[in-house]
């Protein structure tokens, strides 16, 4: 079941190259016109049937991934449990099988742990599109990154992006490095070494411990999450210490004479990773990254289904 | 596959004569410009109807819009093929409620082309009527449509191949027929 990239599934963003993810940002360009029309609807994937299987709590990605299943023609079921006791081995490969014989065409999972779409796809001879699995990867979220930087600075190619926050825990980080780094954007990472991963070096990234140095470098801005479950893990001393030396504040926002384009994955921690009044002045390009994850995801079901089956 | 052309069938100044020759038919049918609307399919219906909507504003002055129609989206072979194609984007920024709308394609061939594209044009409103120009008609039709204004029939064997090149798209203005190889 190729699609136009020659992939069954969409499990991370290694395995794309630079031309793949153009093709699938030029096609996601043409899928956000669908949801500008009066009849948001058309009848590609007329027919075919998505689960979304989330296995982690999720509004957004999962949200998005029906909205863009439904504008599609598909039908779309949803199986949610935030039972994390859930274990991942057997009883995922029942509950894949098990979905599968309800004649299924893809499935799109989301879970805690890393690899768990990639053995899926052993088990059920569907397709398998990865929501973000544990630290792994989160490739729909790069590539939507990927389609609002294009769309609002006209270019990948030579981009200055910082990437600033929790990089060790981040899917998020991961995906979106190495799709930057395919298209020819450089990537700095800013964060305290606690938070970056073991061998760091080797993702291809520059690193520094100074937003300040990153903010004077960067054309994109993209902060992370701080997940709040972290912050007694000893990872570092305090919110208003991670703060000080690593959010976006109003005053390091003001001293800027060139501002960065300011993403945010969502939700934003506000007063956090980044100022109340910074996060209004840049809302429009945040919601803009949630309206490009339907037509990225639109893209990359129509990419993953609309082949010849077998 | 590469294509192997036995014969031009139209040259530069044939379909220029086509464009003009269709632009009075659209005029005389629809007695004027006035609520009428183009939207060409993609890729060379769209050149084609913008050719043929600066002609008719030649000839009869005033504007005529041109929508772009992808129909990738509504095609009834996604599940057949073998990849899915590259997307286009569709663009019609004005309203077809109540409109005389014409689909511009190139070739006519089977019609479930022209098919999704009455589909795809349906979703933005509901026009007065719609019509279609094709500047060539080479028969084996699979379903039950009829171009109103056609540039050139063009009868053929099932397994030819029919090229349409165009200075926009192709650097020349020409209609081949020959084989694929």
């Amino acid at each position: 079941m190729p699609g136009a990239s020659g992939h069954k599934h969409l499990l991370s963003i290694s395995e794309l190259d630079c031309e793949e993810i153009y093709k699938l940002l030029d096609s996601a360009r043409s899928f956000a016109e669908v949801s500008n029309r009066p009849v948001k609807k058309v009848p590609a994937l007329r027919g075919r049937t998505i689960v979304n299987l989330f296995l982690e709590p999720s509004t957004r990605t999962r949200m998005s991934f029906e909205v863009a299943a439904k504008r599609l023609s598909a039908d779309v079921m949803n199986f949610a449990t935030s039972d994390s006791s859930l274990s991942k081995g057997e009883s995922l490969k029942d509950t894949g099988k098990t979905i599968v014989a309800m004649g299924v065409d893809a499935v799109v999972i989301r879970c805690k742990s890393a690899g768990a779409p990639h053995l899926l796809t052993e088990w059920v001879d569907c397709s398998v599109i990865n929501a973000g699995d544990g630290m792994h990867e989160h490739p729909t979220q790069a590539l939507l990154d990927l389609f609002t930087m294009r769309e609002r600075l006209g270019g990948l190619e030579g981009l200055n992006v910082a990437i600033v926050g929790d990089i060790d825990h981040s899917r998020v980080a991961r995906s979106n490095i190495h799709a930057l780094g395919k298209v020819g954007a450089n990537v700095m990472l800013v964060a305290p070494r606690s938070l970056l991963p073991e061998r760091v070096e080797e993702m291809g990234a520059r690193v520094t411990g100074s937003l300040d140095e990153a903010l004077n470098w960067c054309d994109v801005l993209y902060l992370l999450r701080i997940q709040m479950e972290r912050v007694n893990q000893s990872r570092f001393p305090s919110l208003r210490e991670y703060t000080l030396q690593y959010g976006l504040t109003q005053t390091r926002w003001n001293r800027l004479k060139r501002k960065p384009l300011v993403m945010h994955p969502g939700p934003m921690n506000r007063g956090v990773e980044i100022a109340s009044g910074v996060a209004d002045e840049v809302e429009s390009v945040i919601t803009g990254q949630v309206s490009a994850g339907v037509a990225v995801r639109m893209a990359v079901l129509y990419d993953v289904l609309g082949g010849s089956r077998g | 596959m590469a294509f192997k052309s036995r014969a031009r069938v139209l040259d530069a100044e044939d379909i220029s004569r086509i464009v003009r020759r269709i632009s009075h038919e659209i005029l005389e049918r629809n007695k004027g410009s006035g609520d009428m609307t183009l939207v060409g399919v993609r890729t060379r219906g769209v050149f084609l109807a913008r050719r043929l909507a600066s002609t008719i504003e030649e000839i009869e002055g005033g504007l005529v819009e041109v929508g772009e129609l992808d129909v990738s989206f509504y095609r009834d072979d996604i599940a057949t093929r073998d990849s899915a194609a590259a997307v286009g984007v569709t663009q019609i920024d004005f309203d077809i409620n109540d409109k005389q709308v014409i689909i511009v394609d190139d070739v006519l061939f089977t019609g479930r082309t022209t098919r999704a594209a009455m589909d795809a044009l349906m979703d933005f409103g509901r026009p007065r009527s719609v019509q279609l120009a094709v500047l060539v008609d080479r028969g084996h039709r699979e379903l039950p449509i009829r171009a109103d204004y056609v540039g050139k029939n063009l009868p053929t064997a099932g397994d030819e191949k029919v090229k349409l090149s165009l200075v926009e798209t192709d650097g020349v203005d020409m209609v081949e027929i020959g084989e694929e190889e």
